[in-house]
């Protein structure tokens, strides 16, 4: 039987436990699980990876609350260290270089990262690993520290793809290559090459294996500037809407209530939660101008629409939402493509909620 | 073949002209002769017919009747017998070929009844101004690059690795940096042209090198030609470099006020010896090395200063400790800083039976100057630790200390002694000026605890009322500073968090993992931030865990605590 097939079993039982909160069952699935014969790379990826992945699903369907969603992450990061303690304890491999695992700054979404530090620790790498929330200005200071052999970075929030590509520059201008990974840079990788990462990968053993045929050093005379990878920036579109996004949600909310009366009404939490979703809209518009992709958008807008109809609210407020904005923004034709673009691939929804860009979390 | 570019229209004289070239003269006259370039006259048998002056000058040993491949050079006898050959495929540009010390440009103009008079124009000086030119471009690009690669390192190592790369890829065929020593040892950077740099730390004699030694010491640099090659120790020589060096040339590294170290660049016996030019080229390349290694030192050495200065004042870490769950965050307002003027600490109970003592608290100010004295709150703290039973005592004891200090800052905190009794959490909360602890219980209750007191460092006397909460399982009692509530955001951009939006969070919290409550209101307070600016912000959580004590396990989560 296949390690994949073999984990199965495992995967069913870990996920009780992490809904239950229950650590110790937790740990004592992989305990179990390694017992059996599945090797430590298996239980990370194919039981553990999955299991963390149901949760944001599951989440995103409302058939688990934020409490349940947060105590299961807890969860799978203990039974993450208790695999990784485990395999500590084996064999003594030579390490065959030195890498730097992070994440974007900004990004919350640590658990991918941690995933791939393991994997990368268990094939013999020294791994720095510098979880969530690194301030690039850290993640350089430690590049100067360490001087590593690559710099894994790894994003799930499309909206901090300005903030990945500062730090992918500048790692480079360190003359450290960036591997990227994660769902931010895109299905293929493709945000990851307009950004001008040195390589991208779709996971974490896909990521083992670019490391193992070696990165070269980027040159680090060819430190650029934003838009050299990115020359439609020049139009300032995204510099203006993210300057004015505290301007472009407030107008909208007021628009909203000329247009529809009943929000008026609206509670203050209520208030507050379209306030949310409005300035949600203008992050992933804002963020869509700066790598020029209409993807970036619609995808989010579709998911979005699927997490409110999930929770009983029609997703016909995006589109009034949508329309108003376009209003305001009209003299700016890039965003006002990505709007219109937007506004059909809502129209177009099959409703589906398989995948997307995580943001009310 | 068409009329050369340049060359004067009165060549054109022959062209169909019925006299012989013997009649040339006659017909240019002195002109021709007084030509300023040279001229000569071949015939279609490649004897020379006539020369001009400038021609006879540069040739003296020519005599009309010569013949050309026994007077000229044989690029220029070739040249003629392609041309009367008519051989196809001749090189479409001018000729060019050297005679004696000079370049010309050989251009002929050939006449009907076989000869060919050859005008030869000096390109000597063009072609050194445009060499020159070539090398300063070259050499300009070296040291840019040199820049623009040594200065996008602050790491020594790297450093050193990138300085004899490109040494031995632009200057000469093998490069060899030595690093000032640390003790007896130095550290050697090895490069070979299309090799790989290597480094090795040895105990090595620089003494034994003449030059190297003195470079070391920051000694006028001895120049290449006193250096005796065969004298290089083969510990001085790359791997792969396997011929004997024939010239050496040793660069020093001007430091800050001391040697960075010192460049040897190597070429082989059966390479061409180094230049003045170059010489003084590897100079001036030294001297880019030397400063960006001495800011890369200058840089470890204080980052190491730092660190080791800064351990103290960073965040302790929480961890599950006596059947009580303990988890915290902290977040500086400057990202580039570690520390601020907010903090926690954490003195875990000797066994079971004593109280795990927590402490959070908030220093006026903000950056450097408030983390110092945040770490003698923390040390005076720790030393009060045996009589933490009573609260008052110890912030009354902890005011007085403040008071005398130099620090014209005060503080705020709240103290908590937590103990587990049976299922439950029992926690003594006093809060000295600070904002009061909340605690969510597990129907999704936030409470507000009531203890209140005065600030710490300000007043000659202080007092605090002491609140005692019980957690049942799943209950969290959370501590935080005003940079989680005064943060400004959202999505209007400029709200603050608030109390009341804190409040709503952890009704969402109930029953969930300290370390996740601390998650999940530093994630939303960071969401709330956008990319603002904003305070120090710490959250500690402590909650009464839902499943069971410890004995459940078997073992397993004190192995977990160690890995985290």
């Amino acid at each position: 039987m296949s390690q994949v097939a073999q984990a199965a079993p495992h995967r069913e039982r870990l996920w009780d436990a992490v809904v239950a909160g229950d650590e110790y069952a937790g740990v004592a699935v992989v305990q179990e699980a390694l017992t059996a014969g599945l090797d430590a790379e298996a239980v990370l990826l194919d039981v553990i990876a999955p299991v963390q992945e149901k949760v944001g699903e599951e989440w995103a369907a409302d058939r688990i609350g934020v409490a349940v969603e947060h105590a299961a992450t807890a969860v799978n990061e203990r039974v993450v260290a208790a695999v990784a303690h485990r395999a500590a304890g084996g064999a003594d491999r030579a390490p065959r270089g030195r890498v730097t695992v992070g994440c974007v700054d900004g990004e919350w979404h640590a658990f991918p990262s941690r995933l791939v530090a393991e994997v990368l620790r268990l094939r013999g790498w020294r791994v720095d690993y510098l979880g969530g929330q690194t301030p690039t200005p850290h993640l350089i200071a430690h590049l100067h520290h360490t001087d590593p052999q690559a710099v894994l970075l790894s994003g799930s929030l499309p909206t901090r793809l300005p903030a990945a590509h500062t730090a992918i520059t500048a790692c480079q201008a360190v003359g450290v290559p960036v591997l990227a990974g994660g769902r931010a840079f895109g299905r293929d990788g493709e945000h990851a090459r307009a950004l001008g990462a040195d390589a991208w990968a779709p996971d974490a053993r896909g990521a083992a294996d670019v490391l193992a045929r070696g990165l070269p050093r980027p040159a680090p005379a060819a430190v650029r500037q934003v838009v050299d990878d990115l020359p439609h920036l020049a139009d300032q579109e995204y510099t203006l809407v993210v300057h004015s996004r505290g301007q472009l949600v407030k107008q909208t909310l007021v628009d909203l209530e000329d247009r529809f009366p009943a929000v008026r009404s609206y509670s203050d939490v209520q208030r507050e939660r379209t306030a949310e979703d409005v300035a949600h809209i203008v992050d992933f518009l804002a963020c869509a101008l700066y790598v020029d992709d209409p993807e970036v958008f619609s995808a989010f807008l579709t998911w979005t629409a699927g997490i409110l109809e999930a929770r009983g609210v029609p997703a016909r407020s995006l589109s009034a939402g949508l329309d108003l904005l376009a209003a305001r923004l009209h003299d700016f034709p890039r965003a006002s493509r990505l709007l219109d673009e937007g506004s059909r691939a809502l129209a177009a929804r099959p409703g589906d909620l398989a995948a997307g860009p995580g943001t009310r979390v | 073949m068409g009329r050369a570019p340049g060359v004067p229209l009165l060549v054109c004289a022959f062209r169909g002209s019925p006299q012989s070239p013997r009649d040339v003269a006659a017909h240019v006259g002195a002109a021709w002769g007084e030509a300023p370039c040279p001229v000569l006259v071949v015939d279609r048998h490649g004897a020379l017919v006539r020369l001009n002056r400038a021609a006879r000058s540069l040739l003296p040993r020519a005599c009309d009747g010569d013949r050309l491949d026994g007077i000229a050079p044989a690029w220029l006898s070739d040249a003629h017998r392609h041309v009367v050959e008519g051989t196809p495929g001749a090189p479409s540009g001018p000729l060019t070929g050297a005679i004696d010390e000079r370049v010309f440009e050989a251009h002929p103009s050939p006449s009907t009844d076989g000869d060919v008079v050859w005008w030869l124009v000096d390109d000597t000086d063009r072609r050194r101004a445009e060499q020159a030119l070539h090398h300063a471009q070259e050499r300009s690009g070296v040291l840019a690059e040199a820049s623009s690669r040594l200065l996008s390192t602050l790491n020594v190592p790297r450093c050193m690795e990138e300085t004899a790369a490109m040494a031995a890829e632009h200057l000469a065929e093998a490069a060899v940096l030595v690093a000032p020593p640390h003790g007896r040892r130095h550290t050697l950077t090895y490069a070979r042209r299309g090799g790989p740099v290597s480094q090795v730390t040895w105990k090595i004699d620089p003494f034994s090198v003449h030059g190297l030694s003195e470079a070391l010491q920051g000694f006028p640099p001895v120049p290449a030609r006193w250096i005796d090659p065969h004298g290089i120790p083969d510990w001085l020589l790359p791997e792969g470099f396997t011929e004997p060096p024939g010239s050496v040339i040793i660069a020093p590294l001007p430091g800050h006020g001391v040697p960075a170290g010192a460049l040897v660049l190597l070429r082989s016996g059966t390479e061409r010896t180094f230049s003045d030019g170059e010489e003084a080229f590897a100079r001036l390349f030294a001297a880019r090395a030397g400063a960006a290694l001495s800011a890369a030192r200058l840089y470890t050495e204080q980052a190491a200063i730092t660190a080791t200065l800064m351990r103290e004042l960073l965040p302790p870490t929480l961890e599950r400790v006596h059947g009580v769950e303990y988890a915290a965050g902290y977040r500086p307002a400057k990202d580039h800083e570690r520390v601020g003027g907010d903090f926690y600490d954490f003195h875990p109970g000797a066994d079971p039976d004593q109280e795990t003592v927590v402490v959070l608290g908030d220093v006026a100010g903000k950056g450097l100057d408030a983390a110092v004295l945040t770490g003698k709150i923390r040390n005076t703290l720790h030393a009060l630790l045996p009589l933490a039973a009573d609260h008052q005592q110890v912030l009354t004891l902890l005011n007085g200390a403040l008071l005398t200090s130099h620090h014209a800052r005060f503080a705020t905190l709240v103290l908590a002694s937590v103990r587990r009794q049976g299922g439950h959490v029992r926690a003594r909360l006093t809060s000295a000026g600070h904002l009061p602890p909340l605690i969510v219980r597990t129907n999704g209750e936030v409470e507000q605890v009531p203890t209140r007191g005065t600030l710490v460092g300000a007043l000659p006397a202080v007092s605090a009322q002491t609140v005692e909460a019980t957690l049942a399982p799943g209950e969290t009692c959370l501590l935080y500073t005003d940079g989680i509530t005064e943060a400004r955001g959202g999505p209007l951009g400029d709200e603050f968090f608030g109390e009341a939006r804190l409040r709503r969070a952890l009704a969402e919290c109930a029953g969930m993992p300290a370390e996740a409550v601390v998650e999940r209101v530093q994630m939303l307070a960071a969401q709330w931030l956008g990319g603002g600016r904003h305070d120090d912000m710490a959250v500690l959580a402590i909650s009464a865990p839902k499943n069971g004590p410890l004995s459940v396990v078997g073992g397993e989560p004190s192995q977990i605590r160690r890995s985290r």
